[in-house]
């Protein structure tokens, strides 16, 4: 058992990554990565709200009709939600400002619900805890390397801190200004996507078509 | 020894079993570049054309020349012209004063050399930079290196300023080849103009390097305005009064990109793309007509407070890489629509987006890198709509 609950929380790292193996919560991946302290929150954020969620859904799964049973998770999820935009507010003013909407956008957040749908439903709590946890964290993972690659080519810097020296500010590092726009996320998204299934290939999705080969006669 | 002979005589090392078996596409890429590729189709269907994919990009290159004749001569002559008050710095100024040719604007060969001087690093940069991964992935992959590369590396040099510094040209190629072209898997797979992915990396990632008013003349201190940062902030009108007449404007004697000023040059080009059939005159059709179609249409529309909505489709032609554009990129048969219909449609497309971008959107004051990219993402979708359309309606033919 302890054996199975270590997994659930690693497997969501590499092997079953929500981000670069399900391609789930890519938009908030795009949107909240240009600085790596905005980053590291969001991923709290959601690891909080996954957590708990699954949490207490499979605490009343056998209770929850399975007709209304999207409307239910939704409640749970929001409830979470606005605890945590409220927190963030009260204790966070600046940073709950730069993440703006992307707070709010967790309810709709694909991890969490397709956790809740997909696991928690069917399984008890404390491994629907855990299992949150290790989405949360795989989430996570892929929202930092991201925020690193970002930041630190994209303004010199790593948690607001110059690691690169710019041009305007006297170094000799020319900043690439395509970085802190969201576009930039989707190529390293998928750089890291390549990246993963060239280490795992069993992560690879088998072709949609077949390309055929005539033997030469 | 011939040449022949030694190819003959090193190509088992290459083949299965050989020891730098690994290394076959090298090999291929050498010697499929110096004589013709040995391999035909064995399969049917049998389509038989004289124009093999050799023959198209070796085509196109050719079909450039006049641009890189242009392109050096006007790149020489815009710096010598604004040599007048700035002294001549660095090591360019070193080998022209070492040669004694001097920097007279009038002197033809003293243009030539100094544009030279711009292009041809950038170019052997953008050549070796983007040879390495193109290589890389031939060797990883098993696909030949063709002359493909070729011509993505070619206009690529003809489309950034000639100020842009050496190491942002050799990012951008790469970003191009790698995400624009080998990720897709390689040539005839790319679904964006490779050329053009790069260009458009260095214009979000750069854009201090790569737009505004100082990157299009190569002498340090020296401001000049594009003919369409011109029109965009005073009218059309105003360029007379800057010294860039129309007809400047279409043989190209003015600042920008260092290939694509000159749309004389371009159409030359054009003319040989269509005669050997390389270009499909559909796409440039298309694009013409948009173009003028939706520039026509603004200015009749007409604006107190935007100029460029007063310009004239003949200016929309020969400013900016319009003319470049459309003869070079819009045509790129992989990334075009492949449908005969389609391809008026993707032309078209391109054609209204570049009206849109230039007088539309106050961020960009060119629009043809940005309309062409739009266009090549759209191309699939144009064509499912022409075949399915082309399916209904013989369907109910049959009926």
């Amino acid at each position: 058992m302890a054996h199975k609950r270590r997994d659930m929380l690693i497997d969501p790292m590499v092997d079953n990554n929500p981000i670069t193996l399900q391609v789930l919560g890519i938009c908030s991946a795009l949107a909240v990565t240009s600085s790596l302290q905005v980053a590291f929150v969001m991923a709290i954020a959601v690891t909080f709200v996954t957590a708990f969620s699954s949490m207490f859904i499979s605490m009343i799964r056998n209770q929850i009709p399975g007709s209304i049973r999207i409307i239910v998770q939704m409640v749970i999820i929001a409830s979470l939600v606005i605890l945590v935009d409220q927190m963030l507010k009260a204790f966070a003013f600046e940073i709950s400002k730069t993440l703006s909407v992307f707070v709010g956008l967790i309810i709709t957040n694909c991890i969490v619900m397709g956790r809740a749908e997909a696991f928690a439903m069917k399984n008890p709590p404390i491994d629907s805890f855990i299992d949150g946890v290790g989405n949360g964290l795989g989430y996570g993972l892929i929202l930092m390397m991201v925020g690193v690659i970002r930041e630190l080519f994209g303004a010199g810097s790593l948690f607001g801190i110059t690691i690169l020296e710019t041009v305007n500010n006297g170094g000799w590092y020319v900043p690439n200004g395509m970085l802190l726009l969201p576009p930039s996320a989707f190529f390293i998204i998928g750089l890291i996507i390549w990246a993963f299934r060239s280490w795992k290939p069993e992560q690879v999705e088998e072709r949609e078509y077949k390309i055929q080969t005539v033997e030469a006669h | 020894m011939g040449l022949r002979s030694f190819f003959d005589s090193v190509e088992p090392h290459f083949t299965k079993g050989g020891k730098w078996e690994k290394y076959f596409p090298v090999y291929e890429m050498v010697e499929s570049f110096l004589y013709t590729p040995k391999t035909v189709t064995t399969a049917a269907p049998h389509a038989r054309s004289y124009i093999d994919m050799k023959r198209i990009m070796t085509y196109v290159v050719i079909a450039t020349i006049p641009c890189i004749l242009m392109a050096l001569y006007n790149t020489g002559y815009q710096t010598n012209m604004a040599l007048a008050d700035h002294e001549a710095t660095g090591w360019r100024a070193a080998i022209i004063g070492g040669l004694g040719i001097g920097f007279n604007p009038a002197n033809p060969l003293a243009n030539m050399m100094h544009g030279l001087m711009y292009f041809l690093p950038i170019y052997i940069v953008t050549l070796v930079a983007g040879g390495i991964f193109e290589v890389i992935f031939a060797t990883v992959r098993k696909h030949e290196v063709n002359e493909g590369f070729l011509v993505s590396s070619m206009l690529y040099a003809l489309i950034v300023p000639a100020t842009t510094p050496l190491w942002q040209v050799a990012l951008g190629i790469i970003f191009g080849v790698v995400i624009g072209k080998e990720v897709f898997g390689g040539t005839g797979k790319n679904f964006l103009n490779p050329a053009l992915t790069g260009r458009a990396f260095l214009y979000f990632a750069y854009p201090a390097q790569l737009s505004g008013d100082s990157v299009w003349v190569p002498v340090d201190g020296y401001t000049g305005a594009t003919a369409l940062a011109v029109a965009a902030s005073d009218g059309f009108q105003e360029l007379a009064a800057r010294g860039m007449s129309w007809w400047d404007s279409f043989y190209g004697f003015i600042p920008g990109s260092m290939g694509e000023t000159s749309t004389l040059a371009c159409l030359i080009g054009l003319a040989f793309l269509l005669i050997t059939k390389i270009a499909n005159y559909r796409m440039v059709l298309g694009c013409l007509l948009g173009m003028i179609g939706f520039s026509l249409l603004l200015n009749a529309i007409g604006s107190d407070s935007n100029p460029m909505f007063a310009m004239p489709w003949y200016w929309h032609l020969v400013t900016g890489g319009f003319a470049f554009g459309l003869v070079f990129m819009v045509t790129e048969p992989v990334s075009g629509a492949h449908t005969n219909m389609g391809r008026y449609i993707y032309g078209a497309l391109i054609g209204f987006m570049v009206v849109m971008i230039r007088v539309i959107n106050p961020a960009f004051p060119e629009g043809m890198m940005l309309a062409i990219l739009f266009g090549n993402v759209f191309a699939p979708l144009i064509d499912h709509f022409v075949v399915q359309a082309n399916i209904k309606r013989r369907a109910k033919r049959h009926v």
